[in-house]
């Protein structure tokens, strides 16, 4: 049996961790997440779910909580944004390092300063070299599923490493989108209880965290967590036809859209592929082979996936919703690495940053970058392309103007 | 009534064996040694960074009790995460009570007065269940003894050198942890010292009767930081007692008492003389300002409490000078 209801990602990425049965949850307010722990804790409040929820007194704590209860045995859920996951940032290294199979759900905000609540993915891809797994999710139901793989890929032995699941916030986790909660019966044959290796008990000790004197020992162990998180992988690839047994519903590393005889390709992550897929229908309504490439998962990075959806394609762009200042944005230079050894790869590969802070990217956007696919010879080879329309400039210098801003030293 | 009458009474069982990286003579180890005793194996200990943090290195250890090492700012919080779990765990009858564990957090004073303190506040205005030993040696002893917020008045560290301009070493006041720790009204607050033990199980057995935070203050006499023979490390700490520096006292539910009450308190000249880190006090020239500030502290401290508590008490005269 299944029900469908309309859900914000906040409540759907709550429902996940409800059907998952989580044990503990350590909890810690900040916009725009601050739902999700707020549904979690009246459902247990009410005995509606048999967990314990603690709000701690910050997200350096939260998480302290969150990895050392997972190596207690419990399955851990806790959920963070942008401020609060740098805020807590050394424990993210920490929570792998310890291999501690959490899911933490980052609800994306752009980091200050200056401080804002929209969302852009520097604050989860901060992360990209902690050890984490990264999901993002483009739609409510996404963020639902994939809590649910995330558990069973973070707790497989062959893995034992945590998750992130990113979700823009606003975007969706303020947004209600039709979702299907999957049944109890469903979940259960899915995911398998957590079944920890070395858990602390009286009569076994163990020790955990340990500090190690010598490179040599803790290149050996950095070493581990890389093979690991290569093979999660592959186990992910597992959990999903998994779970497309039990719902029907199917999601891979990366997904394509319109693909099959694409010349243009667009590379995109999170809620801005719903915009970006306008656009490519557009565009495939005048005629243009235009087609998109989702990355869903951002660690381990999908590369081989990849080289095979962009190979033989004339032109690629990638929407880096980010900016690393002083280089460009943070994906394109991992999908340029993925491609460097394909023979037949794209002659031009654009990078387009948009949607920082949460600026809104229209489909004329999207459409604009493909245009500029099309004609590569009126752009620079290597220097990202800044998506700001000329209306968001005139909206700054409005209001410069209105504060009395005259353009002149004072 | 208390299993801990005399010194003969220290429990024969070791759950540390000998071996380890700390330095010898440190009275941190001497107090570990001593709670491991009276809580027994089923124990997990939750360590912030720390000179103790190096009892463990891979693949080796000396405890025979579980150990997590957190992270500088976070050790209670990391107690809270495995007593949550055990608790669920146990009350959905996944774990057995038989498999349950005292959780002990165990840090330096670097950890507890400076950067872990405010989830230290977090765990106990919480109520978490467990015990808190903090080893405190007065500086961050691990990274070559600066200064931290138990640093005591007049101490030389590594980062406040006493030099012609600056003669007396570090110029603030040790944090009164005991008293931020008190003003949460955990059930249970006691400092302690390796020079006496009986006190010592004593206050670890009178503990272990509450439920929530358990909270301890070890005197850790430190020959490598404080700059004394390791041999003395005992007298060091006998020393800090009676001459009044180290107050051993409890607080049950906030009610405060003194457990041992140095009637008449020897100067604190007897204390600081023994110390590489107090030597500018002494030499080139006297500081007699400086130390009779610290004896006046002292006597303060003792007649206030002489007072609250109704006892006697002969303090020590501050050595006055004439002003130049
Ligand atoms: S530096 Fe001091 S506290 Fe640290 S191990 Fe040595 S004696 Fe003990």
């Amino acid at each position: 049996m299944r029900e469908v209801d309309m859900l914000t990602g906040n409540v759907a990425a709550a429902w996940a961790a409800r059907i998952a049965d989580v044990d503990y949850i350590p909890a810690y307010p900040i916009t725009p997440q601050t739902e999700i722990i707020e549904t979690l804790a009246s459902w247990i409040s009410q005995g509606l779910m048999k967990a314990k929820l603690v709000q701690l007194e910050s997200e350096h704590s939260m998480l302290t909580a969150a990895g050392t209860a997972s190596l207690s045995g419990a399955r851990v859920f806790t959920a963070t944004s942008s401020q609060g996951l740098l805020y807590g940032f050394e424990m993210l290294y920490n929570i792998a390092g310890w291999r501690a199979p959490l899911v933490l759900v980052n609800v994306s905000r752009a980091v200050a300063a200056p401080i804002t609540l929209e969302p852009d993915h520097n604050d989860v891809l901060a992360a990209r070299d902690s050890g984490f797994i990264q999901l993002h999710a483009e739609k409510c139901q996404e963020v639902l599923d994939l809590i649910l793989i995330a558990y069973r890929v973070a707790e497989d032995h062959r893995v034992m490493l945590p998750v992130i699941v990113n979700m823009d916030g606003f975007y969706l986790s303020f947004t209600r989108e039709p979702v299907y909660i999957p049944s109890k019966t469903d979940v259960e044959e899915f995911l398998p209880p957590y079944n920890p290796p070395h858990p602390f008990r009286a009569g076994r000790p163990v020790v955990k965290g340990a500090a190690v004197l010598g490179g040599h020992i803790y290149a050996y162990f950095k070493h581990n967590i890389h093979e690991s998180l290569l093979r999660a992988g592959d186990v992910f690839k597992e959990a999903a036809a998994g779970f497309r047994e039990v719902t029907g519903r199917f999601h891979s590393p990366v997904e394509g859209f319109l693909l099959d005889d694409a010349e243009y390709v667009l590379v995109v992550t999170n809620s801005f592929t719903s915009i970006a897929r306008k656009a490519v229908v557009r565009l495939r309504e005048k005629g243009v082979p235009a087609g998109l490439v989702k990355l869903v998962m951002l660690r381990p990075f999908p590369s081989s996936d990849i080289m095979e959806k962009l190979r033989g394609r004339k032109a690629v762009a990638v929407f880096d919703q980010n900016i690393s200042p002083g280089l460009g944005g943070v994906i394109y230079n991992e999908v340029a690495a993925a491609l460097y050894h394909v023979k037949n790869r794209p002659e031009t590969l654009l990078s387009a940053i948009g949607g920082v802070g949460g600026k809104y990217t229209t489909v004329e956007e999207f459409e604009h970058v493909f245009h500029m696919l099309m004609h590569p010879e009126k752009t620079q080879p290597g220097k990202p392309v800044f998506l700001f329309r000329a209306d968001e400039l005139a909206h700054v210098q409005t209001a410069l103007r209105l504060a009395g801003y005259t353009g002149e030293e004072t | 009534m208390t299993r801990y009458k005399t010194l003969r009474d220290f429990p024969v069982e070791e759950y540390l064996s000998p071996g380890s990286t700390m330095c010898a003579g440190c009275g941190a180890m001497l107090v570990l040694r001593a709670f491991h005793k009276v809580l027994g194996p089923n124990v997990v200990f939750v360590n912030a960074a720390g000179c103790l943090t190096l009892l463990q290195v891979y693949p080796y250890t000396p405890n025979k009790s579980s150990w997590m090492y957190t992270a500088f700012a976070s050790a209670p919080a990391g107690a809270q995460g495995i007593r949550d779990a055990l608790d669920i765990l146990m009350e959905k009858g996944r774990v057995n009570s038989f498999e349950d564990l005292k959780v002990v957090v165990v840090t330096g004073d670097g950890a507890a007065y400076d950067i872990g303190l405010q989830s230290t506040s977090g765990a106990i205005e919480r109520g978490l269940d467990f015990y808190y030993l903090v080893y405190d040696n007065e500086a961050y002893g691990n990274t070559g003894f600066q200064k931290s917020g138990a640093t005591p008045y007049g101490s030389a560290t590594a980062t406040t050198p006493p030099t012609e301009r600056n003669p007396t070493g570090y110029t603030g006041v040790k944090k009164d942890l005991f008293e931020i720790w008190r003003s949460h009204k955990p059930p249970y607050i006691a400092t302690v010292a390796p020079s006496h033990m009986v006190d010592m199980l004593r206050k670890i057995e009178t503990a272990s009767q509450f439920k929530g935070p358990k909270l301890f203050i070890a005197f850790s006499s430190c020959p490598t930081g404080w700059g004394f023979d390791p041999s003395l490390s005992v007298r060091i700490s006998r020393l800090a007692v009676e001459c009044g520096i180290w107050p051993l006292k409890e607080s049950v539910y906030g009610k405060v008492r003194h457990t041992y009450i140095p009637t008449v308190l020897k100067p604190v000249e007897e204390y600081l003389r023994h110390q590489n880190r107090f030597r500018h006090l002494f030499t080139p020239r006297k500081q007699e300002t400086a130390i009779a500030s610290i004896q006046e502290q002292v006597n303060n401290y003792w007649l206030e409490a002489a007072k609250n508590e109704g006892f006697r008490i002969t303090v020590a005269k501050p050595v006055t000078i004439a002003p130049p």
